[in-house]
């Protein structure tokens, strides 16, 4: 029997970023479903009734919810082949550990970035480096944060790479200059097609977040 | 003799408390080192330097930080006895899900019961109590979250119940009056050993809330 696979996302959410580059390295072929955040389809609320939030990945017709969870039952269940996280537990407990620090820190600093002013953006501009800072710390002189191939980290991180021009204009920050070893560790997974072919483009996600921003006065 | 298990825990912390359930549920020794977290020692933030928080595992001199990450790789690394997990990849899936609900609405939430006062306090009693209600629905009719047995989601939430009669002193409310089913399957945890020997006392976490709201200046 065929596996019957429906994504519901959002096209520049980087949370579904990181489901697609998931089922594009497993070679998985699904339906996508994009969903109109201001008005959610029935779906999507009966599929995240807790949440009510994208990425759902919903696989012969049970949903499975929250980007880093959903990721991990990808690897759980095409486990035969392109491996995501590592097979000894202390380096999996490692990665763990690098993409929660991902989920916890990056989207609270750029929504400061993005919704404040003055001072306080400021101090979110400080902190994003502080916090990327910390990850280049942690990719130290290896290819990948999974070390010698892409892996969990990698993934649950580089989505934020297509944020970067947005970032950067309203932010009124080089990322580059502050962090080049991120950049350059970005670029390096560009080179790879699950993740280029993912990425939506920095100049369309950047349109998207002017429009937001109008929408909530933040501009 | 040198355990190359470590435990660096406070013992109050309801995060701590999962690590030690698990550990206990494995049958398995180890160390336990109480932290002053008003003073941290120089060896937790030699292990933790990222979020200098207990409770931090400490495996054969390797840190694994994150109690919900820590609980897992017991699991993985003891994978021959006492699954806290289930070994299916949906119900995992699952099982996480509902983990990460717990660390995402509980604490944070159930802080704000015992911190604040008046509108705000009443806010946090009522988002508390249909977080409760959630989780009961979620229950059902099973004796355990994990179905017939105590598993992951179990461990996750029965460690906030040593901290309920603090929550109902202060917030001035009875948890078991809103949600008696919640009440109903703590009770039944508190039958297995690994967590009635593990819970403290909720009299003595009371005591030490007294403290801190001294200390925090919430009279």
């Amino acid at each position: 029997m065929a596996d019957e696979v429906v994504l519901l996302d959002f096209w520049p959410s980087m949370f579904g970023m990181r489901v697609r580059i998931a089922l594009a390295e497993k070679g998985i072929k699904y339906e996508y479903k994009d969903e109109d955040l201001r008005n959610k389809s029935p779906l999507l609320l009966e599929m995240n009734p807790i949440h009510k939030k994208i990425p759902v990945l919903i696989h012969n017709g049970k949903p499975v919810c929250e980007s880093l969870i959903i990721v991990q039952y990808i690897d759980e269940v095409w486990k035969d082949r392109c491996p995501l996280l590592p097979i000894d537990p202390y380096q999996r407990a490692h990665s763990r550990f690098w993409a929660d620090f991902v989920d916890k820190k990056v989207i609270e600093v750029l929504m400061k970035i993005s919704t404040t002013k003055g001072e306080e953006k400021e101090a979110g501009k400080m902190e994003f480096f502080e916090i990327f800072k910390i990850l280049e710390g942690e990719l130290g002189d290896k290819p990948y944060f999974g070390g010698g191939t892409f892996g969990f980290v990698d993934l649950s991180l580089i989505p934020y790479y297509s944020w970067f021009y947005a970032i950067e204009t309203i932010g009124e920050l080089n990322i580059e200059a502050e962090c080049p070893k991120i950049v350059a560790w970005a670029k390096k997974c560009l080179q790879k097609e699950t993740v280029a072919k993912t990425l939506p483009d920095q100049k369309k996600v950047y349109e998207y977040v002017e429009q937001m921003r109008k929408k909530f006065g933040n501009d | 003799m040198a355990y190359e298990v470590v435990l660096v825990d406070t013992w109050v912390s309801m995060f701590g408390m999962r690590v030690r359930i698990a550990l206990a549920e494995k049958g398995i020794k180890y160390e336990y080192k109480e932290e002053d977290l008003c003073n941290k020692s120089k060896l937790l933030l030699k292990i933790n330097p990222i979020y200098k928080k207990i409770p931090v595992l400490i495996h054969n001199g390797k840190p694994v930080c994150e109690s919900l990450i820590i609980v897992q790789y017991i699991d993985e690394v003891w994978n021959d006895r006492s699954p806290l997990m289930p070994s299916d990849p949906y119900p995992r899936a699952c099982a996480r899900f509902w983990a990460d609900f717990v660390d995402k609405r509980v604490y944070d939430v159930a802080k704000k019961v015992w911190t604040t006062k008046g509108e705000e306090q009443e806010a946090a009693k009522k988002e508390f109590i249909e977080t409760l209600q959630i989780l009961e629905r979620q229950l059902g009719d099973h004796p355990y979250f994990g179905g017939e047995r105590f598993g992951f989601v179990d461990l996750s939430l029965i460690t906030f119940y040593s901290w309920f009669y603090a929550y109902e002193t202060f917030g001035n409310f009875s948890i078991e009056a809103e949600c008696p089913k919640i009440i109903a399957w703590a009770k039944r945890c508190l039958q297995k050993d690994s967590v009635a020997n593990t819970l403290p006392d909720q009299k003595k976490v009371y005591e030490y809330v007294v403290q801190m709201r001294k200390r925090f200046g919430v009279e």
